[in-house]
């Protein structure tokens, strides 16, 4: 009902929306809304970004080392630089803040700021009162928490800032450390992994089927053939040459997970080239490149943007397993399967298993409602009374 | 608004009670927390065995107030704020979905415009008209076949018999709106309502499904709820006409009355609103800016494990063509008699066979990429105005395209002043360069595809029924701004269209196509006003009198 009669020339002014840069077309100030109506999916984004965003401070969260600290009269950022512990009177390379030797030193001589957690994720407590793993510390009294300290409950260390909350893993490592640092390379992971795969599947899809033909035929064929090679062998094989770490994972990964996209777009770009407006702009001399990117990538992006959250999710579940498996980053680093792993080998340390358990599970659920929300927001059927 | 008066003083011996009657209807759209009024308060009756038209532009809520009746539009979001549907003395609105379910494909049946998004593309003609007297009348299989042989004969469909397993991709477009008309009519219906039964069909096939449906009507005594943009066809059909506008009756009456004495400024605007004028004076002088020789346009068909050829689709089969300067030359034909790919391959947007030598050079040998610095002078303006623009993109950047590839070195001030003159040249306010395409109407659209063709200032422009997803009255004014243009730029036009008034309002030269072949060519005049073969004949016949011709020469 939207056209009227066709006299006055001049479209009716109303629903204009308002100018500048960053002005959103109609169509997207509908998805917007559409998104924000979906409760769930609107609130999930805000906690996930809530989390992320804390995540990515995690350093200034938990660690081993003060924010800053104040040593006769000069001002450290032992965050940020790693100072030798002979400038505080010892002598190893790196300075160990919890030890009570540099602790007194540096207190008697300024001051020191330490971040709420006092472990980092690679931060082995030596002072736990039992065998690692270590119960949560809320489950043990006060004297028991202590016991690890010369002073016992007179200790200056003995703070809420030294507690392990979900206790320890089975090298002494606190859990909640390693869950805020795990859980930030899991994202970081998944959303680079998921954004290199997008580039290159969109590209590659946009390729076949725009030109279709000879070209579509084979590359569907290559694809067929390169998407069942056997990942896990590979990198079972890969991982035996090289040791694997964040960047030779998320290329290995990449090579078979940009395939996702491609039949999406491919399809997207097959429909859309036989558009008018597409035939227009051939008409108009327009380049295969420019009538890509300028005219039917924008339609291929809503399948894109609809399925990458998705993309995200099973990125971050790849990383996970492999990590359960022993596959994944190296030895040491924060890593979600590897504490699922822990909490596999110690079933009565149930602590281990739980925690990483409700990350993981809380972290992919609010990833997909916030996919849910995005797919209803790009949804043109869906109508919001 | 205007209360509809039923035809009581009819002497034809009918009871009083109208078999459907619309009371002071209303139709609300409500979304995003914006509503709209479709229909605000219609009010008309329709008796056994009559045919009330419904005529209006798009978006005057005709289709709407007839979807009401059935209780078909996309509820929740649509609702009723008042009004009622009567028929046989029982509220339609107030119905729950059992009783309208007994209703619907029973004694009231629907004809769509579009019958190959109607017919469902993986049930056979024999399902599709099967399921309903199934479903209806609790027909066995062989019952239900052959009732659906008697209805294919019936609404003339040629050897019935091999049409039942036919897929409806596999049938004319004619064929399958024969077939959903048979499906209307397989339980005998009180009241058929047909909207915009013919609007996608040829001019040929229409006149004959008209005829087909009048028919039918006197056969079965059925009525018939109209519901059209195109006068001629209310005037040979309909019995009481009521003319809608932005959700509002603001006019009815008996046919005849209404076309001899229409008294609603709207109505008079619907009747004067046919494509006018004549072409600009035949020059044989003009310098000639396109020609083609022999132009072959074959599809090779392959069968079989090996794709070897074993035949051609010939979609063009020989044609010559001669467009002169500040001339147009016409193409008609039927659908599928290919006048647009002899456009398409004349602009070497598709391969060919043939001389083609645009402004005395012969472009037939040229690679794409050669081809390239010719898109500048010659353009095309497509059909569907809503499916050639981008809808991602706007205005001012869709007019601009053609200038940043052809005339890159003008600057952003430069290019942004050639956009606000294209569009005021086509009579759009140059304001709207900064809004999206689906913010116009479709006339708009229309025009936004002509800035863009002539923001290049080309010299051959090709018109690929420009007009024909218009409104009657905006296809006035949009043939009235290209024979402007024309006449101020000099331009040569390939004008390829299916109406063949619109087709005589322009055109200087007129070649008729059929199945890849002219069939006759010639001035415009000598064409329209003396047809030498059958065919044209016939063509012209359906167009301007909406009257079938049977025979051998006109296709199904």
């Amino acid at each position: 009902m939207s056209a009227t009669a066709d006299r006055d020339v001049t479209p009716d002014s109303s629903a204009r929306p308002g100018k500048g840069p960053f002005r959103l077309s109609p169509l997207n100030q509908r998805r917007l809304r559409n998104f924000k109506k979906n409760r769930r999916g609107f609130w999930s984004m805000w906690i996930f970004l809530v989390l992320f965003v804390l995540s990515l401070g995690a350093n200034f969260i938990a660690n081993d080392r003060p924010i800053v600290a104040s040593y006769k009269g000069e001002l450290l950022f032992p965050i940020f630089v790693d100072y030798p512990e002979e400038k505080f009177g010892g002598f190893l390379a790196v300075t160990d803040y919890h030890d009570p030797f540099i602790q007194k030193e540096i207190r008697d001589n300024g001051w020191m700021v330490w971040p709420p957690i006092r472990y980092s994720y690679n931060t082995t407590n030596k002072a736990i009162p039992e065998p690692a793993p270590a119960r949560p510390f809320w489950m043990m009294s006060k004297e028991k928490r202590c016991s690890a300290y010369p002073d016992k409950t007179e200790d200056a260390n003995c703070t809420l800032g030294n507690w392990n909350w979900l206790g320890t893993d089975n090298n002494g490592r606190d859990v909640v450390a390693r869950l805020i640092y795990g859980f930030r390379i899991s994202v970081l992971f998944g959303l680079i992994l998921t954004l290199l795969s997008s580039v290159i599947g969109v590209a590659a899809g946009a390729v076949q089927g725009y030109f279709g033909g000879w070209t579509d035929l084979l590359f569907q064929r290559f694809i067929e053939i390169w998407s069942s090679v056997p990942q896990l062998y590979l990198l079972l094989i890969i991982a035996s040459v090289l040791v694997p770490n964040f960047w030779i994972l998320l290329g290995i990964l990449l090579l078979f997970s940009w395939v996702a996209l491609v039949s999406v777009v491919r399809a997207e770009f097959l429909r859309g080239r036989n558009f008018e407006y597409i035939a227009a702009a051939r008409a108009l001399g327009v380049s295969n490149g420019t009538i890509m990117f300028r005219h039917l990538l924008p339609n291929a992006m809503v399948a894109t943007l609809t399925f990458m959250p998705f993309i995200l999710n099973s990125s971050i579940t790849v990383l996970t397993s492999l990590d359960f498996l022993g596959f994944g980053l190296p030895p040491g680093s924060a890593s979600l399967g590897e504490l699922l792993a822990q909490g596999k080998d110690n079933p009565d340390a149930a602590w281990l298993g739980l925690s990483g358990f409700f990350t993981i599970s809380i972290m992919l659920s609010l990833l997909i409602f916030i996919g849910e929300a995005v797919r209803d927001a790009f949804d043109p059927r869906k109508i919001y009374a | 608004m205007s209360e509809t008066t039923t035809r009581k003083d009819d002497a034809d011996g009918r009871d009083g009670t109208p078999l459907l009657s619309v009371r002071d209807l209303q139709v609300r759209f409500r979304q995003d927390g914006t509503v709209t009024d479709a229909v605000r308060g219609v009010s008309f009756d329709i008796e056994k065995g009559r045919t009330l038209a419904l005529v209006g532009e798009s978006g005057s809520g005709k289709s709407v107030t007839a979807l009401s009746v059935l209780k078909l539009l996309p509820y929740p979001a649509a609702s009723h704020p008042g009004g009622s549907i009567l028929y046989k003395g029982d509220d339609m609105l107030a119905a729950d979905d059992r009783a309208l379910r007994r209703v619907r494909g029973n004694d009231i049946t629907m004809i769509f415009q579009e019958p190959m998004s109607s017919l469902n593309p993986l049930h056979t003609v024999e399902r599709q008209i099967g399921e309903i007297l199934k479903l209806h009348r609790g027909m066995s299989d062989r019952q239900a076949r052959e009732r659906t042989l008697e209805l294919l004969d019936q609404v003339r469909i040629v050897e019935p018999e091999s049409r039942l397993k036919s897929y409806p991709h596999q049938l004319s477009g004619g064929q399958r709106q024969r077939v959903m008309i048979a499906m209307a009519l397989a339980n005998e219906p009180d009241l058929l309502i047909a909207d915009e039964p013919t609007t996608s069909l040829d001019v040929t096939v229409q006149a004959q499904i008209l005829q087909l449906l009048k028919d039918l009507q006197a056969k079965q005594g059925m009525a018939m709820l109209f519901i059209t943009h195109d006068l001629g066809i209310v005037r040979r059909m309909a019995d009481h006409v009521c003319v809608m506008t932005k959700g509002e009756i603001v006019e009815d009456g008996p046919t005849e009355r209404l076309f001899t004495a229409p008294e609603h400024p709207y109505t008079r605007h619907l009747l004067s609103a046919e494509p006018k004028g004549e072409p600009p004076k035949a020059d044989p002088t003009a310098p000639v800016v396109m020609t083609a020789e022999n132009l072959k346009v074959w599809f090779p068909i392959k069968r079989g494990v090996m794709r070897s050829v074993v035949g051609h689709v010939k979609a063009v089969d020989g044609i010559d063509v001669e467009v002169r300067q500040g001339q147009t030359l016409g193409v008609v034909g039927e659908s599928g008699s290919g006048k647009t790919t002899l456009g398409l391959a004349l602009l070497r947007m598709i391969s060919s066979d043939g001389r083609i030598v645009f402004m005395g050079k012969d472009i037939q040998g040229l690679k794409w990429k050669e081809t390239r610095p010719l898109r500048r002078d010659m353009q095309i303006v497509f059909q569907d105005p809503f499916g050639s623009l981008s809808p991602r993109m706007l205005v001012a950047d869709i007019v601009a395209e053609g200038l940043r590839i052809h005339a890159g070195d003008l600057t952003s001030a430069q290019v942004e002043e050639r956009v606000i003159k294209a569009l005021e040249e086509v009579g759009l306010d140059p304001e709207s360069r900064h809004r999206y395409p689906h913010e116009f109407s479709g006339g708009q659209r229309q025009r936004i595809s002509v800035a863009r063709a002539m923001i290049l200032e080309p010299k051959f422009v090709m018109l690929d029924e420009p007009t024909s997803a218009l409104d009657m009255s905006v296809q006035a004014q949009v043939v009235d701004l290209l024979r402007d243009l024309q006449k101020a730029h000099g331009l040569a036009y390939l004008f390829i269209s299916h109406d063949l008034r619109v087709v005589r309002a322009l055109s200087n030269d007129v070649i008729v196509m059929r199945h890849g072949h002219v069939v006759e060519s010639g001035s415009a005049q000598e064409i329209f006003d003396n047809p030498k073969t059958d065919y044209t004949k016939a063509l012209m016949a359906a167009a301007f009198n909406m009257e079938a011709i049977e025979g051998a020469v006109v296709e199904q």
